[in-house]
């Protein structure tokens, strides 16, 4: 076991765990973040994303060790829920059962905040790590459109 | 409309400690409460509150699995409510069958069967709050109307809200008969309402059951067998000295780690030594392939159905067409895996989790604990996705067998891995169909099919039945260790994409139109119809029709762009598409996929749009991808770097169209999915001259790790 100091959300905390555990699950089991999600733990669905220094990343890969910087979750996405990107997905109603919704968003931030103006081949790169079961995929697409007229590059 | 309360109806008012009205609302016989609980046989109900502050509070009793049933089922109360949506408030039941039926997600069946119930929950509340405002105001009830969470009094304008007559109304009796409204004057039904759940979706705030936090409970983690093993020796010496690991249990040929955080109990576990030993012969996907092939030779003794004589019309016909089809197993793979949160403790238990069917888990936990059903109570989250796994109950039950054995309360999480090796799948079969082709007509229709641990693989009822004069269906079980269950349009799934396949080579055959083809079988059904038909022909021509016209059927289309067809009937539901579709390099793409849908009246147009949607995206994504194979008794496909799930990149325009909406509600959770398969692989046919016999898509020149 060894202590971490992590910023989360603008928050310092220091963890006592293994080095080798996932920031995936620090941040659900130790700090009760529980809006990431895990879908397979091995970098291919996207359900754990969240952003170290504005860049998405797989939270159930990255070892605690080297989660160094400032990390973003969905629960510090925005204040009130009210990011472009989470309003162009309640506008649309995107979510059917929701549970890979947090990754999508934080891929989908990601994004905009690189490329404000995103085509649909940007889209279908940046979004091709996070797999949505249900086939939100059309929503998706579209709500980052929208979301781009929101001004979600924030 | 008017709707008599029949005497089993079963009301109750009772006045809450904050003096809100309260209403529970039971259709059937409150006796059923205390049959055996079969979950099909559930008849539907719902509770709606309204606090003095006007908060309705209306109560989803159904599980929700992403199909929109928390939103869709409380509109019906709302809207012969006349509530202000803004402020109903939705909670999720657990599971009461004294107050609930039917809870249970699948079979399309929640609105269906819900649909009359609900409605009558909320016109008996709104009667009262009408009786409340008029005994008020000292008028006649025929005087005053509702409008958006207000009573009206017409001739005075006077208004009072709901909240300022919930505790008068809650003590008048409950009206004996409601009236329902016309359809004509519904203020929500039929419009774009966005889920309930959606801001705590996407703040991260919505709890899932692998979300669920304990005082005291500890996560574990269960190595368990693959199929046919069995475990021969245990040693948790290192497994014990991982910190974090507080207990190690063997029980039911598998062992549990029991830890306080996630990650040691996946430590734990990778660090138990043990040895599995086989009994019998484990299953490989060789093993069942070539008793699929043997079996779908003959017939059976009992046919699932018979019209006139196949044989002789076989014998007699100008020509046979034969085609196999094959279809692989699935896992269910919901991208929330398996888990479950158990506290069992002498006197009873709790269980909480994601699942579709809480009945049935109350009951296989009472058999598993040796507790009475009264004493176990089940509370529903949210579930990341099911598509039938979550009908299962052996998951739960695990956990509660675990809490007991560790007396904890436990969450056991299921990783990837064991969620794709533990599954319940959909099964692997082959289905063998023969036409006989006579006077440039389709004389006769014969299906063999084969299926794992399948009483029944086929859908016998299923277009063309009813319009063949000489049609059969035999169905061999061929038994096999691997598990299986119901997965998202069960046999649908698989024979919409073979028969409507099929249906496409008998056309071509007679040089006619597919959808001409189609047509002109139905029309033939409407006129003269063989033995039972399941299916409206009109309705199913008008979605065909329908279809056809929005995706221009028979007309040039974009260079390299080719079109397929396909149609199917399931859970009440008539679903026609039409897909575009590109081959390049031997890469499938589909551009476009347009569809008519007739599922009658439509509850909710967003939730009803994106259930066929994502029907369609997943039954894309399962005919280009989705196979699961077997080693000895092993899963070969473990994770979604091997089992490869559709993605962005692969989704195509949707354009969706209801049609017939004033008909009465039916199925919509998995009526999208069936005839996709068939579009896309009949498109691929006309772009490429390749017919597709074998799921998922493999072209010719593709390398194929398959091994039928
Ligand atoms: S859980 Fe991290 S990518 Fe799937
Ligand atoms: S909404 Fe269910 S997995 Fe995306």
């Amino acid at each position: 076991m060894a202590v971490f100091q992590l910023n989360v959300n603008n928050r310092s905390y220091a963890v006592d765990v293994d080095p080798d555990t996932p920031l995936l699950w620090v941040l659900r089991d130790e700090l009760n973040l529980t809006g990431t999600k895990y879908g397979c733990g091995v970098a291919q669905c996207g359900a754990c994303t969240v952003h170290l220094n504005g860049n998405p990343v797989r939270s159930c890969t990255l070892p605690v060790a080297a989660a160094k910087g400032n990390i973003t979750t969905i629960e510090g996405l925005s204040e009130n829920g009210d990011h472009p990107v989470q309003k162009a997905w309640i506008e649309l109603d995107v979510a059917q059962c929701g549970y890979c919704q947090a990754g999508q968003i934080m891929t989908a931030a990601a994004l905009l905040a690189r490329k404000p103006q995103p085509t649909d081949a940007d889209i279908d790169t940046a979004m091709a790590g996070n797999i949505c079961r249900c086939g939100t995929y059309k929503r998706i697409r579209k709500a980052i459109h929208l979301a781009a007229t929101k001004g979600g590059a924030r | 409309m008017k709707t008599a309360l029949t005497r089993r109806d079963f009301m109750k008012v009772s006045t809450l400690a904050g003096g809100g009205l309260l209403l529970s609302f039971q259709t059937g016989n409150a006796l059923a409460a205390l049959l055996p609980k079969d979950a099909e046989v559930f008849q539907p109900n719902a509770f709606v509150s309204i606090s003095p502050e006007g908060l309705i509070t209306i109560m989803a009793p159904n599980p929700e699995v992403g199909q929109g049933v928390k939103t869709s089922l409380p509109m019906l109360v709302a809207e012969e409510l006349d509530a202000d949506w803004t402020m109903v408030r939705v909670e999720q039941a657990g599971l009461d069958t004294r107050n609930f039926q039917r809870q249970v997600a699948g079979g399309s069946g929640s609105v269906r069967s819900s649909w009359e119930s609900f409605r009558k929950a909320g016109a008996t509340a709104r009667q009262m709050l009408l009786e409340a405002a008029a005994q008020k105001w000292g008028v006649p009830v025929s005087e005053c109307i509702t409008r958006n969470g207000f009573v009206i009094h017409q001739p005075t304008g006077k208004t009072l809200n709901y909240g300022a007559l919930a505790t008068a109304a809650s003590g008048l009796e409950v009206p004996q008969e409601v009236k329902l409204k016309d359809p004509k004057d519904y203020n929500l039904i039929g419009r774009r309402m966005v889920n309930v759940d959606a801001w705590n979706i996407v703040t991260g705030k919505m709890p899932f059951g692998l979300d669920t936090r304990r005082e005291g409970m500890l996560t574990a983690m269960v190595a368990r067998p693959t199929f046919g093993k069995k475990l021969k020796s245990v040693d948790d010496t290192r497994a014990k000295q991982v910190k974090g690991v507080k207990q190690v249990i063997v029980f039911d040929n598998k062992v549990a780690i029991l830890a306080t955080n996630t990650w040691a109990a996946k430590k734990g576990r990778d660090a138990l030594r043990l040895e599995w030993e086989a009994e019998g012969t484990p299953e490989s996907t060789e093993n069942y392939n070539t008793a699929f092939a043997e079996l779908i030779k003959n017939t059976t003794q009992e046919p699932k159905r018979n019209d006139g004589d196949v044989n002789q019309a076989l014998s007699q016909a100008d020509k046979v067409l034969e085609s196999v089809f094959y279809a692989p197993f699935l896992p269910h793979a919901p991208l929330e895996p398996m888990n479950f949160f158990a506290h069992v403790r002498e006197d009873g238990a709790e269980l909480y989790g994601p699942t579709q069917t809480p009945a049935r888990t109350r009951t296989e936990a009472a058999r598993v604990l040796g507790l009475p059903e009264e004493k176990i109570t089940v509370g529903m989250s949210r579930m990341g996705g099911g598509f039938g796994r979550r009908l299962q109950a052996d998951y739960s039950v695990e956990a509660a067998r675990i809490s007991k054995l560790a007396g904890v309360p436990v969450l056991v999480v299921w990783t990837r891995e064991d969620d794709m090796q533990g599954g319940y799948y959909r099964p692997a079969g082959m289905y063998r169909y023969r036409a006989a082709l006579k006077n440039n007509q389709l004389t006769g229709w014969h299906l063999i099919a084969a299926a794992a641990n399948s009483a029944n693989a086929s859908r016998e009822n299923s277009f063309p039945a009813g319009v063949v004069p000489n049609f059969r269906v035999d169905s061999h079980n061929y038994q096999s260790p691997i598990t299986v269950g119901p997965w998202r349009a069960p046999n649908h799934n698989f024979i919409a994409f073979a028969e409507e396949s099929f249906l496409d080579e008998i056309a071509l055959e007679l040089g006619k139109d597919p959808v001409a083809f189609r047509l002109e079988l139905l029309e033939q059904a409407k006129t003269n119809p063989v033995g039972h038909v399941a299916y409206d022909p009109t309705r199913y021509i008008n979605v065909i029709k329908t279809a056809a016209e929005m995706g221009n059927w028979g007309q040039q289309g974009v260079k390299g762009i080719f079109k397929g067809f396909g149609a199917h009937f399931s859970f009440g539901t008539y679903v026609a598409q039409v897909a575009d579709v590109s081959v390049q390099n031997g890469k499938v793409k589909v551009h476009k996929v347009y569809c008519a849908v007739d599922c009658g009246r439509v509850i909710n147009l967003s939730g009803a749009e994106t259930q066929i949607e994502g029907g369609i995206i997943d039954g894309i994504g399962h005919m280009l991808y989705g196979e699961i194979t077997f080693k000895s008794g092993e899963v070969e496909q473990k994770n979604f770097n091997t089992y490869r799930l559709i993605r962005m990149p692969d989704a195509p325009e949707i354009e969706v169209r209801f049609i017939n909406t004033n008909a009465e509600p039916q199925g919509l959770g998995e009526p999208g999915l069936p005839p996709i398969g068939a579009a896309v692989a009949n498109a691929i046919f006309a772009a490429t001259g390749s017919r597709i016999y074998r799921l998922p898509v493999r072209l010719p020149g593709e390398h194929s790790k398959r091994s039928f």
